[in-house]
């Protein structure tokens, strides 16, 4: 069995057919700004993200967040290889951005959280579960090269 | 810490969630039995399987505790005293794992709620159970 069983990637991949990548994308870097204040540390050329309201609709998140969750969609295209469909991404962000990898874990625990927002029931524990090994997995492949 | 408009959040939230808490209790954790197995190994001598007794009456247990807290929101620390002691000395529950029921109980929420998990409710949300979780763990040591 690789990272996901067969059952687990029919999860995965049925209810990510669904997701608009572009906006889910800016809803959930906008929740991780909201939630998780201290995130905005990375972003302090993005303007306004004084309030919630001012955050979510902010073009520079919306569009970073689309950026982010396209790069993630990619990534499930590979998903038994992630390290290796990670690893460019891994070393920027250890040597240009600077980002603690806790960032990642916590942005995935938000993604899961919007997904379950918008898909109600169809979220339901089996098709978290197995979200929740892929948010992980690309969380410790996104960490795998710092140094 | 929760600001005065989060409680507010909380409190009318909570208003629609107690009309359902068992069920919401009872799905918070089987999607913690089911993203994070090693959960349960604290309940070796409960049947996990979806559904059963076992799993909604601790749902329901678990539910009205927070419950609890809500109604004494400016004293979860007084409404979960004897909670508290019961994790420190009897259950002893892995501080780890606090975070990982709230993490489902957020879900729960989000996917039973669609209009009312706004981000500003997300965070009163998550703010709430991390206090919740501290009473629950600060008499640990």
């Amino acid at each position: 069995m690789g990272f996901l069983s067969a059952e687990e990637k029919g999860l995965v991949n049925g209810l990510w057919g669904k997701v608009n990548v572009d906006e889910v994308g800016g809803e959930a870097l906008g929740r991780l700004l909201v939630v998780y204040p201290w995130t905005q540390r990375f972003f302090q050329s993005f303007g306004d993200l004084s309030s919630a309201d001012a955050i979510m609709s902010n073009s520079k998140v919306k569009a970073h967040g689309k950026k982010v969750l396209n790069s993630f969609s990619d990534g499930l295209k590979n998903i038994d290889d992630l390290k290796g469909a990670f690893a460019k991404l891994s070393e920027l962000h250890c040597d240009k951005l600077h980002v603690d990898p806790e960032n990642f874990r916590l942005l995935g625990n938000v993604l899961v959280c919007v997904l379950a927002h918008h898909f109600g029931h169809d979220f339901n524990p089996q098709v978290q579960a197995a979200f929740q090994k892929v948010v992980a997995g690309v969380a410790n492949a996104l960490a795998h090269k710092y140094h | 810490m929760i600001i005065e408009a989060e409680k507010a959040i909380i409190l009318s939230m909570w208003g629609k969630i107690s009309t359902q808490a068992d069920a919401i209790g009872t799905q918070a954790l089987e999607r913690l039995f089911a993203s994070y197995p090693q959960t349960k190994t604290y309940f070796p001598h409960f049947d996990l399987r979806p559904g059963s007794a076992h799993l909604r009456t601790h749902g329901a247990k678990v539910a009205a505790a927070l419950g609890d807290a809500v109604k004494s929101i400016d004293n979860i620390a007084g409404a979960l005293s004897k909670l508290s002691e019961m994790h420190a000395y009897v259950l002893r529950v892995d501080p780890v794992n606090f975070k990982l029921l709230s993490h489902c109980l957020l879900v729960t929420v989000a996917s039973h709620f669609p209009a009312d998990f706004t981000a500003d409710a997300h965070t009163a949300w998550d703010k709430f159970l991390s206090i919740v979780s501290c009473v629950l763990t600060e008499k640990y040591r």
